[in-house]
């Protein structure tokens, strides 16, 4: 410790300038410490980091890309039950497409995703500008509302199956109280079973578009809002006008974020309708799982996985793009 | 006629009082700045003018109208905030126009005032850019465009330049006083800072703990303070306060006894100190009073040097501040460079009682003596 002191004090009076922010950046002082710093503690100090991080590198390296890489050659086999490696050029891709199933898939993807980022969204803005009046019980409201974030789509999946099924749940419970004429059978019916999934969907993922917009709404200064109402602006326009538009790196996120729940969403269509009645609410990812470990079709699965995988880092790249240039850039 | 006037306002949540009973007014065209320490209640006062907050008593007229019903849209008043308050996702055209917009004004006269006001705060090149991409003094300008859009009755500052750094708050500063100087509007000023109030005032209203402790110009402020507080607060370096007992002076007046290491001293006052006599006093005494002797004016009345311990000198340049100590009390001097003594030495000191003040030790309050008709 002793050996170190004069040297960092030699340092900062070398300095030509008098700002003293700048003292501790100045190159030299920090070079000086460095090497200070690397005779003292030696190269432990150097690999311990590297040494920590490395299984869970080696992990993902192995499971996700070697995995992504796996699939996507088994993509271009003739692979059925078991995995093949004679290259099979687009054949896969063909049939895929050719499928009727899969474009059901894909139809209900856009349906499901466009619905559930819509009313998440708007649900979402609603409940945290209600919220944001600074009212007395927020703190329990705020802890209501994120609560279903808590429980696996499994669970949602599962409860809601029960409320919605005719015979046990909602339907059931009005015909008790009396209104017999009382009917409500979209999970079994194959046009409207998709809008039951939206309907968990946003349910479970409200309270989090509420958090996450509370938290920009908290974020802007009080001062804009004061300066808006001495402008003459009542508090519609300050939210329509002000407040909203600005929060448009929120509503990015928020979009993201809710995009590739919706393009993931599995296991709330396997808890809520197992992809049926028929295959209605077949959605790419149940799509890909029946095909590639149920009916025996590796290859075909495959294919709908890369097919799935282009269309998430179509939507992933252009942000990640844009938020490494943002700090590039400063 | 008077522009402002606030009317026995008071403000409290609960048992806390924020404003006291707080009584102002200025004629049209008049700057008045609101000074005092943090949490004075002056920030409030000014959101309560504003009508962003509501007094729990008392009347807020702008011009005759009682505006305390008034909503801040209705009450014909801009502001100008500490942290600008620009809207981030509009340019700063959009900015200055929203108030405008707001109130329906027709698109041509609304090209006018942004091109009139970009003119005048030279912000021309800046009109498309959002807040985001200006620096402090440019947002600073902007806010204060937005201001000025609307031509209202009463501009309200809340302490506009404190975000700034102290090279462009002291150009910000002077650009304010000339824009009031050329638009004669009337404009309320909150700001902590001493100097600002100082420079930037017609009239200054010191606040402390929700009281107004001086209402006045900046002149009378500085040299006629109403108490300890406020002579202690507006000033810099801060006025001293040595506290000392009344004695008889040689020459049938009133003087102040002095101590220090070096030996005794009596300071003679202008005043008829006659209720005081053996009492303790506070006297205050501006550092610029106490200065290297000028043998010229020792024979002017009042004034009388006396060698003094330097415990400490600080350059500032123009001037050397040093310390010393007298009845136990440290004590600012300010001389010319060249006649600082040198620590651990002692120097001689003029002292110039002429503008000194006393004040009552236990209270504070400013003691005013008749003046002693000269011998």
């Amino acid at each position: 410790m002793s050996k170190s002191e004069p040297l960092k004090i030699d340092a900062v009076i070398d300095l030509p300038d008098n700002n003293p922010k700048d003292t501790a950046n100045h190159p030299a002082t920090q070079a000086r410490t460095e090497v200070a710093k690397r005779g003292r503690r030696g190269t432990l100090e150097l690999w311990l980091p590297k040494l920590v991080v490395a299984p869970s590198f080696l992990l993902s390296l192995v499971f996700v890309y070697g995995f992504i890489l796996w699939t996507g050659y088994l993509s271009f086999t003739k692979s059925r039950l078991l995995p093949k490696y004679d290259w099979a050029g687009f054949i896969q891709y063909q049939k895929l497409w050719a499928s009727e199933r899969w474009w059901v898939a894909c139809q209900n993807l856009l349906l499901f995703g466009g619905l559930f980022i819509l009313i998440c969204l708007a649900l979402g803005v609603l409940i945290a500008v209600l919220l944001d009046q600074r009212i007395r019980i927020e703190g329990t409201l705020r802890t209501i509302y994120l609560y279903p974030m808590a429980l696996s789509f499994i669970v949602t999946g599962t409860a809601w199956k029960w409320m919605l099924t005719p015979g046990l749940g909602l339907e059931k419970l009005m015909h008790e109280w009396g209104w017999t004429g009382f009917t409500f059978d979209w999970l079994v019916n194959p046009d409207m079973a998709i809008y039951t999934i939206v309907i968990a969907g946003v349910w479970q993922s409200t309270g989090f578009v509420v958090a996450l917009f509370l938290a920009g709404l908290r974020g802007i200064d009080d001062a804009i809002i004061k300066a808006a109402r001495v402008d003459g602006a009542g508090t519609w326009r300050i939210y329509t006008r002000i407040i909203i538009p600005s929060l448009r790196p929120v509503f990015f996120s928020t979009f993201m974020i809710l995009g590739h729940i919706a393009v993931k969403s599995f296991d709330l269509v396997m808890a809520l309708t197992g992809g049926g009645p028929g295959y209605s609410t077949d959605l790419p990812a149940t799509f890909m799982y029946t095909y590639a470990f149920t009916r025996g079709q590796i290859g075909l699965g495959s294919a709908s996985a890369m097919v799935m995988l282009g269309g998430v880092l179509g939507i992933v790249l252009p942000y990640l793009y844009s938020e490494l240039r943002g700090k590039n850039h400063g | 006629m008077s522009a402002l006037t606030i009317r026995n306002v008071k403000k409290s949540f609960g048992n806390t009082h924020i404003l006291k009973g707080i009584n102002l007014s200025i004629e049209a065209g008049r700057f008045l700045t609101l000074v005092g320490p943090s949490g004075c209640g002056k920030s409030t006062l000014l959101n309560i003018i504003a009508g962003l907050e509501s007094p729990s008593s008392g009347e807020i007229l702008i011009g005759d109208r009682n505006v305390n019903q008034l909503s801040p849209k209705d009450r014909d008043i801009a502001m100008v905030f500490q942290s600008y308050a620009l809207y981030p996702n509009m340019n700063v055209r959009k900015n200055i126009l929203f108030g405008l917009e707001i109130r329906k004004v027709p698109k041509a006269e609304q090209a006018a005032i942004v091109d009139r006001i970009a003119r005048m705060l030279q912000i021309e090149n800046l009109l498309d850019r959002k807040p985001a991409q200006l620096s402090g003094g440019q947002r600073q300008r902007v806010a204060m465009g937005r201001a000025l859009a609307r031509d209202p009755k009463l501009f309200l500052f809340d302490e506009p330049l404190s975000n700034l750094d102290a090279k462009l708050r002291v150009s910000m500063r002077a650009e304010i006083k000339q824009l009031h100087q050329r638009l004669k509007t009337t404009i309320v000023y909150v700001t902590h800072d001493q100097i600002e109030a100082m420079t930037l005032g017609d009239y200054i209203a010191v606040l402390n703990n929700g009281e107004v402790q001086q209402f006045g110009t900046p002149d009378a402020i500085y040299n006629d303070p109403a108490n300890r507080f406020v002579a202690d607060f507006i000033g810099s370096p801060p006025m001293n306060f040595i506290p000392c007992e009344v004695v008889g002076s040689s020459s049938q007046g009133f003087g102040v006894k002095m101590t220090h290491e070096g030996g005794d001293f009596v300071l003679e006052a202008s005043g008829d100190l006659k209720p005081w006599l053996g009492k303790h006093v506070v006297l205050g005494i501006r550092p610029e009073q106490i200065t290297h002797v000028v043998t010229s004016r020792l024979d002017e009345r009042g004034v009388s040097g006396h060698a003094c311990p330097v415990h400490l000198c600080e350059p500032t340049g123009p001037d050397t501040l040093v310390t010393t100590s007298i009845n136990q009390t440290k004590v600012l001097a300010r001389v010319r460079p060249d006649t600082a003594g040198t620590p651990g030495q002692s120097m001689d000191l003029m002292f110039d009682m002429n503008k000194a003040v006393f004040f009552d030790p236990t209270t504070g309050e400013r003691l005013r003596f008749q003046l002693l008709k000269a011998a």
